[in-house]
């Protein structure tokens, strides 16, 4: 199975995943401070900041990009209930 | 009705409380109990306010839905729907939107102005009746004019729901402010100035409702302080036109950090608890404290909730930087005064704290998990996993112990570990 590394920028750590993982699978398993409301596109709590890799997430849906928007998020910033990872990539909570 | 003697509502009328202002709201005297969370001893109030422009009305927020044909009434006695121009949405909260579907039908001209984060909750509170509602979504600074008075909008988020905003009638200095700056008392001689004592209902308000959003009270008070004010206008409780300023400046006061400035600037706050029946967990409680404590920079304090009220706790958590909790397993779950203290905690806020637990346990060891799962769903992080003993801990357990608060207490000061490379597989 193809793998892609996700690192955590807070807490300098980094997994190895299988590509298609989401971020929630593995930010609170190690302690990420990135956190959690609905868990499921709707809230905009798990708003995080893509600090590199950007291409390397899914694209974000037609409802993810609504909830982005609603709740005002800056430009690298992507829901990490929602975004898988597909290469390497480095994230952080805002 | 309580006050009749002199109150100054009076049924079927609006109160005037400035040049083209009118509080158009509902009194409810016979409330007790409001969210589930909050006592109201004397009720509460659902103000609504009408402004009157050379160019329409504007009306700011409804009322609670049982409330809807007083509301109706007084507005009125003062103009026909045909004129209401405007219809602003503070607050979706169904205390201010009872009346909102009917109103719409009664004004279906009227334009609906609501905040950014509002506009997926609007569509859930209206659900079908929504379908072909128009609104504009307004930004801080945003302006609609009346036509000899303007409106401008403040966008004042999680105060205390995502929607929440507030709107300024820059000619008259009045603030529109939502829950903010409310309280459940009801009064119906509606002015700060005339009503009974209510600093206490005022501060309860704040206590229950607020207190969990502090960050965004402090960047509302930055958008709100350098108004110029005559009268603050809330949803609730009395209208503040007496010295408003004072209101604004207790805000503050209340969303300041009651102990900051105890700890040395650069020091971090770490707070145990823990319950013990036999002192096993007690144990381990004192070696995780001493290793803490062994990190320059982290001061460490370590309670037994068994001698303790719940409430002060509250007060040290919502100042601490990391949350502790030691619970033994009896009957497959952790102890009680660890969940009552958990389930205290909803009025503070815990983003980003650092949590842990620990426990002894005799043969399963549920609690640590448990409450690992829940210091998560609190929104702490949690880095470490939490440390279970079986039983009474040996020299080399308390060794343990004593790692891992050093290790959390390391986390705390920002003290990089190594750079890991972890499998997913093995987490
Ligand atoms: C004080 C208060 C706080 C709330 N906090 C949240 C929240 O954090 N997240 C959420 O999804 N809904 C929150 N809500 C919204 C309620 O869950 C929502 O209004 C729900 O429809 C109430 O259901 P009920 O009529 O069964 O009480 C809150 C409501 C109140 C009154
Ligand atoms: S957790 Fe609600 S949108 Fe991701
Ligand atoms: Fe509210
Ligand atoms: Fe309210």
């Amino acid at each position: 199975m193809a793998k892609a590394k996700v690192s955590f920028d807070d807490i300098d750590l980094t997994v190895n995943v299988p590509v298609g993982t989401r971020v929630i699978e593995v930010s609170e398993k190690v302690g990420s401070g990135i956190i959690y409301g609905c868990r499921e596109c709707d809230c905009g709590t798990c708003i995080m900041e893509v600090v590199e890799g950007w291409n390397n997430l899914s694209e974000p849906s037609v409802l993810e990009d609504k909830v982005l928007r609603e709740n005002l998020a800056g430009r690298h910033q992507r829901l990490a209930c929602q975004a898988q990872i597909i290469g390497d990539v480095t994230v952080k909570p805002v | 009705m309580q006050y009749k003697g002199n109150s100054i509502v009076k049924e079927g009328k609006a109160v005037q409380l400035d040049d083209g202002v009118y509080w158009v709201g509902a009194l409810d005297p016979d409330l007790r109990s409001f969210d589930i969370i909050l006592n109201t001893a004397n009720g509460t109030s659902y103000n609504s306010y009408l402004i009157e422009g050379s160019e329409g009305y504007a009306l700011i927020d409804t009322v609670k839905a049982e409330f809807a044909d007083d509301f109706f009434a007084r507005l009125e006695s003062v103009t026909d729907y045909s004129k209401i121009k405007a219809i602003v949405l503070n607050h979706l909260e169904p205390d201010h939107t009872g009346a909102l579907p009917e109103l719409l039908k009664r004004a279906p001209q009227a334009r609906v102005y609501i905040s950014q984060r509002a506009q997926s909750m609007l569509k859930a509170l209206l659900k079908d009746s929504s379908e072909n509602l128009e609104f504009q979504v307004v930004n801080t600074g945003e302006q609609i004019s009346l036509g000899d008075c303007t409106l401008t909008f403040l966008s004042t988020p999680f105060l205390h729901w995502p929607d929440t905003q507030c709107t300024y009638l820059e000619e008259r200095e009045i603030l529109f402010s939502g829950d903010v700056f409310g309280c459940h008392f009801c009064d119906g001689r509606l002015f700060n100035d005339k009503v009974g004592d209510f600093r206490f209902s005022f501060d309860y308000y704040y206590a229950h409702i607020m207190r969990p959003f502090k960050k965004w009270v402090l960047e509302a008070l930055d958008l709100i302080d350098p108004l110029d004010l005559r009268i603050i206008a809330p949803t609730h409780g009395p209208i503040l036109r007496d010295r408003p300023r004072r209101y604004v400046n207790h805000y503050r006061e209340l969303a300041s950090n009651s102990l900051s400035g105890e700890l040395g600037t650069n020091e971090k706050s770490m707070i145990v608890f823990y319950m013990s029946s036999y002192g096993n967990t007690a144990r381990m409680a004192e070696a995780i404290s001493v290793g803490a404590g062994s990190i320059s920079g982290v001061r460490v304090s370590m309670f037994d909730l068994q001698g303790g009220e719940t409430e002060p706790f509250v007060d040290l958590i919502e100042e601490a930087d990391a949350l502790i909790l030691g619970s033994p397993t009896i009957n497959g779950d952790a102890v009680k005064p660890i969940w009552d203290l958990l389930s205290s905690l909803i009025v503070v806020d815990l983003k980003g704290k650092v949590g842990a637990a620990f426990g002894s346990f005799g043969w399963s060891g549920e609690a640590v998990r448990m409450i690992e799962d829940r210091l998560r769903g609190l929104k702490l992080r949690v880095p470490q996993q939490g440390l279970r003993v079986k039983l009474i801990p040996n020299d080399e357990e308390l060794e343990d112990c004593y790692n891992f608060g050093k290790d959390i207490a390391s986390i705390l000061i920002g003290k990089k570990k190594e750079c890991k490379v972890l499998e997913f597989g093995e987490l």
